[in-house]
């Protein structure tokens, strides 16, 4: 339930009072943001009084009356000691003066409603100016979100390039003083080192391009007919150097061909992204389960692990941009912290979705879904 | 070496850091030991007894590094620890192990902030297990 303040401002008590009571118990519903709006409402009876309290606490919706005993209502407005665009007026017009109404208007009024009026008038016109506020909220937390999750990125992307840049560096250092003795053998592990830090910077910087073409719209797509079961047999062979260092079985389930019409790139991504998970956070001797099905306008590819799983609360975040579930077990992980965020935006590209289920130290279940589309 | 080999631990969850102190205290001659958690630190602790411990103090939980330096200090008194740490640069927190206040509280002989460079922590390493021997 959101609460708007109403501030009133009529000299006639009769008036106050009526208005008052029509929006007491007054509830508009906004299925469209999951809300409901209603309202407390403040009296005023003269443009002095309204603009004390306005100063004080300025309110989201101002009904004021044009006539009023000592200044006017078009006086109030011109009074505001800044423009309070996060309050929007209605003018109270007594003769439905046209005149009235347009410099109410100019003069930053949002709306006007000509008395005499009826409670029905009054709540059409409180309600337009409700829905116009809870939208600009929304609206705003929105933008707020979508800068703060910017903010998050760069600072996020920052922090893990400059992680690989200081191994490297410190590794160098070493390597130019020759300061970890004579033996060749030891070198090389400092080589390798820097080849897995490298490696683990390219792979970062890669999923970076390929997650701004994704959003930026701008990568050439080209759609055909594909068997998921071929581009699945690709990134069973791609993973399999890193599960078997660790002893994990890997399985495909996938009676039937599984035809879609798809970009053949596309699907490798979401394939390779969720099978290397499914490795990287398993437990040695694990295993892994890539399930590929399809219904008439459905294909759903299914990659469940035994692995160290998560709590709800950090599933939530998962697939946004950026976000890598930080615990002692995920900390030697390397991972660029996008895999997911870019698999839910290619989803996104076939109208379909991702979604997990998984419980801490059980292991997770990822299903993609993508629709065919009608030419399929 | 002409005593007896020094053993130096070392905890850090930064494996390649773990890894860069480890490669260059071997060839002064020092016996290394390595964990990359509290937990990992604490078991060898069990079996073994360091001359001198390098702790970084952000770990697993944030205060995983000042619970270990605890119980080194409980269990060999007088083993030197010696805190490194970018908690400073991480968290705006400031403090350090200069004076014996500050001693009462962080359970660490010295305290380096990351990052920290070789030489730095070799003179600090050689002066404590002179001190510790004379």
């Amino acid at each position: 339930m959101n609460y708007l303040n109403i501030l009133v401002v009529d000299d006639e008590l009769g008036m106050r009072l009526g208005i008052a009571r029509s929006l007491r118990d007054y509830k508009i519903p906004l299925p469209e943001v999951e809300t409901e709006v209603a309202f407390n409402v403040d009296l005023a009876e003269t443009g002095e009084h309204a603009l004390e309290k306005i100063n004080a606490n300025p309110p989201d919706i101002l009904l004021l009356d044009h006539k009023l005993p000592g200044i006017s209502g078009l006086d109030v407005l011109d009074h505001l000691h800044e423009p309070k665009d996060r309050m929007l007026t209605i003018m109270i017009t007594a003769y439905a003066s046209l005149e009235t109404a347009v410099a109410a208007i100019k003069n930053g009024a949002y709306d006007f409603l000509a008395k005499p009026f009826t409670p029905g008038e009054l709540k059409a016109v409180i309600k337009k100016a409700a829905q116009g506020i809870i939208l600009a909220q929304q609206a705003r937390k929105l933008a707020q979100e979508k800068r703060q999750v910017r903010f998050q990125f760069i600072s996020v992307l920052a922090h893990e390039l400059k992680a690989p840049l200081a191994a490297l560096e410190g590794y160098l250092d070493i390597v130019q003083k020759r300061s970890a003795g004579d033996d060749p053998a030891v070198y090389n592990h400092i080589l390798d080192r820097c080849s897995i830090r490298l490696t683990g910077m390219r792979k970062m910087i890669m999923d970076l391009l390929d997650l701004t073409h994704i959003e930026s719209g701008q990568k050439q797509r080209e759609l055909s007919q594909i068997d998921l079961r071929d581009v699945a047999q690709t990134a069973l062979e791609t993973v399999a150097p890193a599960a078997q260092q660790r002893h994990i079985t890997v399985n495909l389930h996938a009676d039937q061909p599984v035809n879609l019409l798809a970009d053949r790139g596309e699907i490798e991504i979401i394939l390779n992204n969720l099978l290397s998970n499914a490795v990287k956070y398993n437990r040695d001797n694990g295993s892994v389960d890539l399930s590929l099905t399809n219904d008439q306008q459905h294909v759903r590819i299914t990659v469940a692990d035994t692995g160290i799983g998560m709590t709800d609360e950090q599933a939530a975040r998962l697939f946004n941009d950026f976000v890598r579930i930080k615990t002692p077990q995920t900390r030697n992980i390397l991972g660029s912290g996008l895999g997911l965020a870019i698999v839910k935006k290619i989803a996104y590209l076939y109208q379909g979705d991702v979604a997990v289920t998984s419980s801490p130290d059980k292991g997770s279940t990822f299903t993609v879904t993508l629709a065919k589309s009608e030419k399929s | 070496m002409t005593q007896q080999q020094k053993t130096i631990l070392i905890v850090d969850d930064d494996i390649d850091l773990l890894e860069q102190i480890k490669l260059q205290l071997l060839p002064l001659g020092y016996n290394v030991l390595t964990a990359e958690s509290q937990a990992q630190a604490e078991q060898l602790l069990d079996n073994h007894h360091p001359d001198l411990a390098l702790v970084d103090l952000m770990m697993e939980h944030t205060d995983g590094g000042f619970a270990l330096c605890h119980h080194i200090k409980k269990k060999f008194p007088n083993t030197p620890v010696i805190i490194v740490t970018a908690v400073a640069s991480e968290t705006g927190l400031d403090f350090d192990a200069a004076t014996d206040e500050e001693r009462s509280w962080v359970k660490a002989d010295a305290l380096l902030a990351k990052p920290v460079r070789f030489e730095q922590l070799k003179k600090h390493v050689e002066q404590f297990l002179a001190e510790n021997h004379a």
